[in-house]
């Protein structure tokens, strides 16, 4: 039994990502857009510290909302003029892109509801994942360690940042 | 009541239909790129959810969280470099007035 604080909170969560996602992708201002991406992320973000995961909660305020959503606002302001609305939609590729939604959403839905009894299960308890465990596993060698994609990733990083300066820079 | 997983997939279902509508419906490159990020953080939670209700002991859905959340900014950051330069070279970011780059 879940207390009432608790149900409060998950009715919050839920519905601003739900709100604000159909948001993002029906406002016609792209700014608003990439606002309302903003609050979707600080709400997944939420989602993340309800399920007990502390540092994943502050990994994506940190790299989503802090970092991609900066880049995401400077490239808007960079390649559209102030007041420019997008163009209405032809109702025919709008009519395409809600059945191909609403179809994947059905038939998803239609599978998360019938196959997934055993899903049926309450929250069991767990011990929230310390700074130590977690850089343990990062940078171990065992099993259930993470030392091989830690570096892998800080070489794509690495790769990023050169070719972004590469493809981007004034010829 | 309870809260099952699928409290918690329902909004993740949504939110990557909604990312799906998006970048079948937008023209603006930043916006298509908007909706792949909605879709990204939608496989992120599930990732979580899954890990924090069938193996609360382990933490490889958490790490699958952090590996795609870091390539997700990789990624992102190498879009928006490519769309600045196109937008330099054509003047325009809609993916219809693109032409120059098909086959």
């Amino acid at each position: 039994m879940e207390s009432v604080g608790s149900i409060i909170i998950y009715l919050i969560i839920a519905l601003s990502i739900i709100v604000f996602s159909v948001l993002t992708v029906t406002t016609r201002k792209i700014l608003r857009a990439a606002t309302y991406l903003l609050f979707t992320l600080f709400a997944t973000a939420a989602l993340y510290f309800k399920l007990d995961y502390e540092f994943l909660g502050s990994v994506q305020i940190a790299v989503y909302a802090g970092g991609i959503v900066v880049l995401f606002v400077f490239s808007i302001l960079l390649t559209t003029k102030p007041g420019d609305n997008s163009e209405k939609l032809a109702s025919r590729s709008r009519a395409l892109g809600l059945v191909g939604a609403v179809a994947m959403a059905g038939v998803a839905a239609w599978a998360l509801c019938s196959r997934c009894a055993d899903l049926f299960t309450a929250l069991p308890s767990m011990q929230n994942p310390t700074m130590h465990q977690i850089g343990t596993a990062m940078l171990g060698t065992g099993y259930g360690q993470y030392l091989l994609p830690f570096e892998a990733i800080s070489v794509l990083l690495l790769a990023c940042i050169i070719g972004g300066i590469v493809v981007a820079r004034k010829r | 009541m309870e809260f099952t997983p699928v409290y918690y997939l329902i909004p993740s279902l949504v939110m990557f239909c909604c990312g799906v509508y998006g970048f079948l419906t937008r023209r603006n490159m930043i916006a298509m790129l908007i909706s792949i990020e909605l879709m990204l953080n939608a496989v992120d939670i599930n990732f979580v959810v899954f890990n924090r209700y069938l193996f609360p002991g382990s933490m490889e859905g958490m790490m699958f969280t952090l590996f795609a959340i870091g390539i997700a900014a990789a990624e992102t950051a190498l879009a928006i470099a490519i769309i600045i330069n196109l937008y330099r070279v054509a003047k325009n970011i809609d993916v219809h007035d693109i032409t120059q780059m098909k086959f």
